[in-house]
This record gives C-alpha cells, structure tokens and sequence, in this order.
C-alpha cells in the first residue's frame, strides 16, 4: 500500500508498504527511517518556525515540531532512535520576482530549519536533494531505504 | 503580527474578494477579447477557501502540469498575486494570440504569450481592486513558472500557511472561442488585509 502525506501533514509506515507526498515545492519532505524494522515516518515541512507564529496547532506544519511528532510516531511504531537516519528532499524556490518579500526565500529556510533540528536530535542525514526550482514528488520505501524522486521533464532519481 | 485568523475574516473578505472578481472578471475579457481578436466570455468567478490538501484535487491533482505566473504587489498593500491554469489551456491562448508562430512546445515565444495574458488577467484583477478601496497597488514583473500544481501552490500555501490552514483562491472560466480555467490567488501580507477591508469602510 502506498501512504499518502498531504501538505502539512505527516504519517509513518514499515515494509512493504511506501510513504509518498506528491508535488512538493518550496515545502520539504523529511524521511526518518531505522533499516533494521524497516519502519519509517515522512513529513511534509512548510514553514520553518513554529515559535514565529501564533496559530500553530497544526505540528506537522513546522520543521521543528513537525519532525518532533514524526520522531515520537516513527519510534511508537517500534523504530528505535540511535539506529534512526534522515533522508530530505524538497525546499525549492520556484519563483524569482524582484521583491522584498522573504517569504519567496523559505525553500532555503525550510532546508535550513530542518537539517538544523535533525543536528539537534543527532539523527544523520544520509541523502539530500534540496533546492532548485522545480516541483518533486517523493516516494520512500522502507524496505530498501530508496527515496525515489520525481520531476517534470527529468529523469526519476533515487537517493 | 496580528493574531487575525482566516477563518474569522472570511465571510466578509469573501464578498469583498467576490467583488473584487466580478469587476476584474469583466475588465479582463474585454482586453483580453481585443488582444485575441476572439470573441471571450467570463463565467461568474466562484471564491473558494479550501483545506491544504484538497487544493490538489481541485486544480486535477497535485501532480497536473500547470503553468503559473507570480508577481509581487507593492505600494499601499504589500503581497503577491498568483494566477495558474492548466498548460493545456494556456497552449491554446498562446496560439490565438501567435497564430502561425505558434509551435507546440512552450519554447520562449510562447512563454512570453501566456505572460502576457497573464499580466491581463492579473493586471484586471488588480486594477478592480484598487479601483474599489482606492488604494495605490504597483505590481511587479511577474515570474512564470510550469511545474506540478502542488509544487507551485506552495508557495501561497505557505504564506496563507502563517494564518491558518486554508487557502483562498478565485476560479474564473474562460469560454466560447477561448476554454481557459483560471485560478487566482491573492495573498495580501497580513497588515494589508485591515487596510483592505478598512479603506472599504468595513472595521473589523
């Protein structure tokens, strides 16, 4: 079976089933993932920061709450910390327009955010592909630790 | 920053918005009929808000190949403007408007079409919007972008994000000799939304 993770949105799966997260742009799709039980949890990052916004109920929102509660699901699911690794993919900037809007940077924060919280929690990140401007859908498959990654006009890679 | 959510401001922004549709809806056939030689009609826009991830199905899945012109807006408010549609649609107005030089490909020519329509469409909207609060708006050169519709919806997404865990957005249709399906996306920075409701004379 394949999960799917909307936008802002996280789950968690183990073999032999895949987590996916289609069309991501400047958002970042987290993999945390232990190869031993084959378990995993993905999150759809959107923004950087909870504490720099007031309406954040929604944890999986943020890169620093969002890979906590992915983190605390991955590990209810039977998955265990030190053997846990990370793979990113994601944090596009997909429009350049002349302003002086900060938020057209958030691909580069959000890439940022999440490396930097993942740093915190000593979970190593094994593969990235970050940046760019164009859209990539994602998919994990814990049986094989593979992320493959999609894009229009391009090949499909695996990381 | 204020604590405004979307939510609480959204029934009386609807209308606003809706407004706002219907006039730059109007202005945006007449110029782009004139621009095309064809003859285009509107239907009346709808104003939508819709949860994150329902967004993708709307527009015909997250993965639907879209194109998507981004400006900024500068002046009395600041924010961005957002307009996409599906790249089908967006390859018949760049043949309407290039006619024989008009390839299959979106190559640099046609690239520069769909701009321009979409500085019309964009540029319509805007206008009915300063027309309506009398307020300064000054876009900026928009940037256009032909990607997956969950890639580029982000980028608002993510500053509606701040607010709340909804988008909004007008879908305008194209029709008669022109099948277009519009979708517009304002997204005023949050101080903007009080001077847009308070130069209409609505305190909040």
């Amino acid at each position: 079976m394949e999960i799917k993770v909307g936008m802002a949105d996280l789950n968690v799966c183990g073999s032999p089933d895949s987590i996916t997260t289609l069309g991501l742009g400047s958002c970042v799709g987290v993999v945390l993932y232990d190869p031993i039980v084959k378990k995993c949890g993905m999150v759809h990052v959107m923004l950087p920061d909870s504490k720099a916004i007031t309406n954040n109920q929604n944890v999986a929102k943020f890169a620093d709450t969002g890979i906590e509660e992915c983190l605390r699901r991955v590990l209810a699911l039977g998955a265990k910390k030190e053997r846990l690794v990370a793979k990113i993919a994601g944090g596009a900037q997909m429009f350049s327009i002349n302003t002086n809007n900060a938020m057209l940077r958030v691909g580069d924060r959000n890439v940022e955010a999440v490396r930097k919280k993942l740093g915190e929690l000593n979970i190593p990140i094994l593969a990235a592909d970050t940046g760019d401007s164009y859209g990539r859908t994602v998919i994990f498959y814990p049986e094989t630790g593979s992320y493959l990654i999609r894009a229009i006009g391009k090949e499909p890679k695996t990381i | 920053m204020s604590n405004l959510t979307l939510e609480e401001m959204s029934t009386t922004y609807y209308d606003v918005l809706k407004e706002i549709g219907n006039i730059g809806a109007g202005n945006a056939t007449t110029a782009l009929a004139s621009l095309l030689g064809s003859k285009v009609d509107m239907m009346v826009p709808k104003v939508m808000m819709l949860e994150f991830k329902d967004v993708g199905a709307i527009l015909g899945g997250e993965e639907q190949e879209m194109v998507a012109a981004y400006l900024g807006v500068e002046g009395d408010i600041t924010g961005s403007i957002l307009f996409l549609t599906q790249k089908e649609s967006a390859m018949m107005v760049a043949k309407k408007l290039l006619g024989d030089f008009c390839s299959d490909e979106l190559g640099e020519m046609e690239r520069s079409a769909v701009k321009e329509v979409s500085n019309i469409i964009t540029g319509s909207y805007l206008n009915a919007l300063a027309t309506l609060t009398g307020l300064t708006i000054y876009p900026s050169v928009p940037d256009l972008a032909i990607d997956m519709a969950g890639a580029i919806l982000s980028v608002p997404a993510i500053q509606f994000g701040i607010m709340g865990d909804k988008i909004l957005l007008i879908e305008s249709q194209l029709t008669n000799e022109i099948e277009m399906d519009g979708f517009f996306i304002m997204v005023p920075e949050v101080d903007s939304y009080e001077k847009i409701l308070t130069s209409l004379g609505i305190s909040l």
